[in-house]
């Protein structure tokens, strides 16, 4: 249940405007993988290529190959919906669904795509993922109340276990804590360490310490100027990038220089 | 776990295709598409059907008025031509409507500044539902209402003018024993009107840059002083806009006129029982029209829609140039 | 100063120069005394008493303020007084003409028929003797009140799809392309036209298909169409675009296609404020009378069918009973069932208005928060 992601000569577009420019990364399967880097340098922008959710943005375009396993997810003939229930995606701020309940939520994936389950499917879907997002001893009283009435932290849990009951092979995560607070922030990287056992998980984060607690490995993007593209500087183990960093960009801005 | 492979076997199961040639294209996804396609088409439809139907409006009333437009002066009512027929009429509609306007302006500000910056807040909301309440009346209602209560009760007050005002063409007597002229009509019209103009004014002032209202307050000035200094110059375009829209209301508004006013030739004044405006001229007459003179009166209409597009146009134009240049960031 | 010495203050020095408090009631009573007195000497009437004790308020109210505070506080004073005047006086009318048809109407209401027999066989000479001889007034508004239903409801049921569907791409798929803009632009055309007109293009529409003098329900309810499409798509517009981008984003996110992710995420999210503009839209058209005066023409008797003969509605039921009594000599049996039926209209357009405010409290998103 889980794949590699290999990225060649990527370029990223808004219109006209270039984003990001030639990236070259080799994600590995049952991994975490963290993007780190300033504001505006396009980590978030990269992220949302990986699953073709770049292109919602009218005149949003890309160049280059991205390889699930081997397959271009650019390819011709590439249906953007197969590749998004492939590759499930957590965004910034926690966004259950206002006019479902908790459990309703969860099958959003399975119920909104028309697809038939039985009962005890569904049920035993909805258990596994809220066990697996490390929710389900919260809310196995309350499936049938509304999934806005969680807490902010739940709320980004319940988001994760929507995510999982597609079962995808990889799963991106937005800034994932940026909007919770240091205990949720807590439940939701211990879940991260959990989810790697069977998926590939890429996260990105503004937090450095976050990086170092939760990734296997660290990317840091950074951008010359603005107008300018943002790129990837340097890829590499998470204990090399905070440690013993190759480029100097990657040193000043770990060690809190700029940023 | 056993549930869990379960399941993922019945997922991969589904996607057909699956893992030979490239788990990316499905044939689950060809059907899918067209379900977009579909979709996306059916709204893309609606959307022209309304612009059809725009342009139909315009066809429609213009291929059945060409007859009136065409025929022979003579067989026009009043025997004098269409044009002889219409201009009367179209000044008796203007009359009405700036009536109207000069009545209802004054008021829907003050009701509209009222809501906005006089009327305590918890209060506020409650007011302007109240004032809703005006617009939700219909037409023929206010028709009746000015048909049987207004015109009685202000006709003394016409008598008074006649004897008192009567210098003045507008007021020249005698006055109308039933009340039933076109200034009760523009009366009742400018009562139809104000909870438009309100509505948007309204809606204007509540959009005042705080920053310059407490910097008004700030210097020293009183309420009055700041709406003049803050408020005022801030909405104007706004309010020329909203004022516009309720003259292209007064233009079209057809029951008030056909029920309150006891119409007639072209007078100059207000109080006599004559005049006449475009659409309570249709709303008399077309239920009995035949032949040519359905033509003429809906040739009448689509001058009354001309008029009306106009105004409007004026007035949407005003707002988006208002747009642009507001400094409200 | 020796206010700083004194324990007990009569006055800050910051309000010194100021009106007392009650200064604005005690005006208002010798107004409202004055005004009465001028009222007895010329002839009493509600009215005017209002009217003369208002100007007098006011002309007190600012003239003292003159005095003790000073030409910028007057000014402030006068402006509040013409504010809240003019608000008083946009409540006249609206008290005015709910006070006349409740008066007028409720003898007609609580006549025995008027709401379930329509106007079928009922002629002057009924009427004159109704007048004369004291006999009940027969003739209903049956007919009417079910013409008002048909046609509303056909006019809602070709303006909610077509007005939906268009917010949607406007919204949706538009990306403020040239077509988009178009159709915006044309939507604030639209809302523009007046009512009569668009009962004239129906008409005309229909005479140019169908054949010279096609007056039914159905053109009724194409030219309600006409006016309510534009509020329908207005209203589904902004309710669509307050829907967060997030919701779209999550629904894409997990594999779900596009015309699903609006038909099963945005609209219900929407669906409160959507149903609340239909309501409100519906409430606008119904109370409509100029289109249906030329497109519907005039009935006395039931008509079930919406696509064939003439129908009756409430408002045109309202205007020809005034305008054409039934017995042109005593018009006033047919007051009686003008007023009702308006009364009944009214009160239609109010629970439409209730209903639309409920509904979006109803049906919006539970947060349980």
């Amino acid at each position: 249940m889980s794949k590699r992601i290999d990225v060649k000569d990527l370029n990223v577009y808004y219109g006209s405007f270039l984003a990001v420019e030639g990236v070259n990364i080799n994600i590995e399967a049952k991994s975490v993988t963290a993007f780190i880097g300033p504001s505006g340098c396009g980590k978030s922008t990269f992220l949302r290529t990986l699953n073709r959710m770049h292109e919602v943005l009218p005149g949003a375009r890309v160049e280059g190959e991205v390889l699930l396993d081997g397959d271009n997810l650019y390819g011709p003939g590439v249906d953007p919906v197969t590749v998004r229930s492939q590759i499930g995606m957590v965004f910034q701020r926690p966004n259950p669904f206002p006019t479902m309940s908790i459990r309703d939520n969860v099958l959003a994936g399975v119920k909104l795509n028309n697809q038939k389950i039985s009962k005890g499917e569904a049920d035993a879907l909805v258990e596994r993922s809220l066990q697996g997002a490390n929710l389900w001893n919260e809310v196995k009283d309350r499936l049938e109340k509304p999934g806005s009435g969680l807490s902010g932290g739940q709320q980004q849990r319940l988001c994760i276990a929507r995510a999982i009951a597609v079962e995808p092979q990889v799963i991106l995560m937005d800034e994932p804590c940026s909007a919770l607070d240091p205990i949720s922030t807590l439940a939701v990287e211990d879940l991260i360490n959990e989810l790697k056992d069977q998926y590939t998980v890429v996260i990105v984060t503004h937090n450095m310490q976050q990086a170092a607690r939760v990734s296997d490995k660290t990317a840091f993007f950074n951008i010359a100027g603005t107008g300018k593209p943002g790129k990837l500087i340097e890829f590499a183990e998470t204990s090399t990038i905070f440690n013993n960093p190759a480029v100097k960009a990657t040193e000043d801005y770990v060690s809190g220089r700029f940023g | 776990m056993s549930a869990s492979i379960q399941l993922s076997q019945r997922h991969h199961h589904n996607e057909g295709s699956g893992m030979t040639a490239t788990s990316l294209t499905s044939s689950q996804a060809a059907a899918g598409r067209a379900g977009d396609k579909v979709f996306s088409g059916a709204t893309l439809a609606a959307g022209c059907l309304i612009l059809a139907v725009l342009f139909g409006v315009a066809l429609f009333l213009v291929v059945q008025a060409i007859p009136a437009l065409t025929a022979p002066a003579s067989e026009i009512q009043g025997g004098e031509g269409f044009f002889a027929y219409i201009w009367p009429i179209v000044i008796g509609t203007l009359i009405a409507a700036l009536i109207a306007l000069i009545i209802a302006t004054p008021v829907s500000i003050g009701v509209a500044l009222f809501i906005s910056h006089f009327a305590p807040r918890q209060l506020a909301s409650g007011l302007g539902y109240v004032i809703d309440l005006l617009a939700a009346i219909p037409s023929v209602v206010y028709g009746a209402w000015g048909a049987a209560f207004l015109a009685p009760q202000i006709s003394p007050a016409y008598n008074w003018l006649a004897e008192n005002m009567g210098w003045l063409p507008i007021f020249a007597g005698p006055a109308s024993a039933t009340g039933k002229t076109i200034l009760t009509a523009g009366i009742v019209l400018s009562v139809m009107v104000i909870p438009i103009i309100t509505s948007l004014s309204r809606e204007i002032f509540l959009q005042t840059p705080k920053l310059h209202e407490e910097a008004a307050l700030a210097l020293g000035a009183t309420r009055w002083e700041m709406i003049k200094m803050a408020v005022l110059p801030f909405a104007r375009p706004g309010i020329i806009s909203a004022i516009m829209l309720g003259l292209g209301r007064a233009l079209g508004e057809t029951m008030a006129v056909a029920l309150v006013l006891s119409s007639g030739a072209l007078t100059a004044s207000l109080i006599q029982s004559g005049n006449q405006t475009i659409a309570a001229e249709i709303a008399l007459n077309f239920p009995e029209a035949s032949g040519l003179k359905v033509s003429t009166l809906i040739a009448a209409g689509l001058i009354l829609f001309v008029i009306t597009l106009a105004v409007n146009m004026l007035a949407r134009w005003i707002i988006s140039r208002h747009k642009e240049f507001s400094g409200a960031n | 100063m020796t206010s700083t010495l004194t324990p007990v203050r009569k006055r800050s020095a910051l309000t010194k120069g100021q009106l007392p408090k009650a200064a604005p009631y005690i005006v208002l009573a010798s107004a409202l005394i004055l005004g009465a007195a001028i009222l007895a000497l010329i002839g009493f009437n509600a009215f005017g008493w209002g009217l003369v004790s208002a100007i007098l308020f006011t002309i007190g109210l600012v003239g003292w303020s003159a005095g003790v505070e000073g030409a910028r506080k007057a000014q402030d004073k006068l402006a509040t007084c013409l504010v809240v005047g003019a608000f008083l006086l946009a409540l006249l009318p609206l008290i005015s003409v709910i006070w006349t048809v409740l008066a007028n109407g409720i003898p007609g209401l609580v006549t025995p028929g008027f709401l379930s027999s329509s106007m079928n066989g009922v002629t002057g000479v009924y009427d004159n003797r109704a007048v004369e001889d004291g006999t009940p007034v027969l003739g209903g508004i049956y007919h009417a009140l079910m013409g008002t239903i048909q046609i509303t409801l056909l006019a809602t049921v070709i303006s909610v799809p077509v007005g939906l569907l268009t917010a949607i791409y406007l919204v949706e798929y538009g990306n403020d392309g040239k077509l988009a803009r178009a159709i915006t632009f044309f939507v604030d055309v639209m809302t523009g036209i007046p009512s009569i007109v668009a009962g004239l293009f129906a008409a005309a529409f229909f005479f140019a298909i169908v054949g010279p003098g096609t007056k039914t329900g159905a053109v009724a309810a194409v030219a309600l169409s006409v006016l309510m499409i534009p509020v329908v798509v207005r209203s589904a517009e902004e309710m669509l675009k307050i829907v967060p981008n997030e919701l779209r984003e999550a629904a894409y996110a997990l594999g779900v296609r596009k015309w699903r992710t609006i038909l099963k995420v945005v609209i219900p999210t929407a669906i409160s404020g959507i149903a609340s503009g239909v309501t409100l839209a519906i409430a606008r058209v119904i109370g409509e009378t100029a289109p249906i005066l030329v497109t519907a023409g005039f009935a006395t008797s039931i008509n079930s069918n919406v696509f064939g003969g003439w129908m009756a509605s409430l408002p045109t039921f309202i205007y020809t009973q005034i305008l054409n009594p039934t017995s042109p000599s005593n018009p006033d049996p047919s007051t009686q069932r003008a007023w009702g039926a308006a009364l009944v209209l009214i009160i239609l357009v109010m629970v439409l208005n209730l209903a639309s405010r409920l509904i979006a409290k109803a049906f919006a998103p539970k947060t349980g928060r």
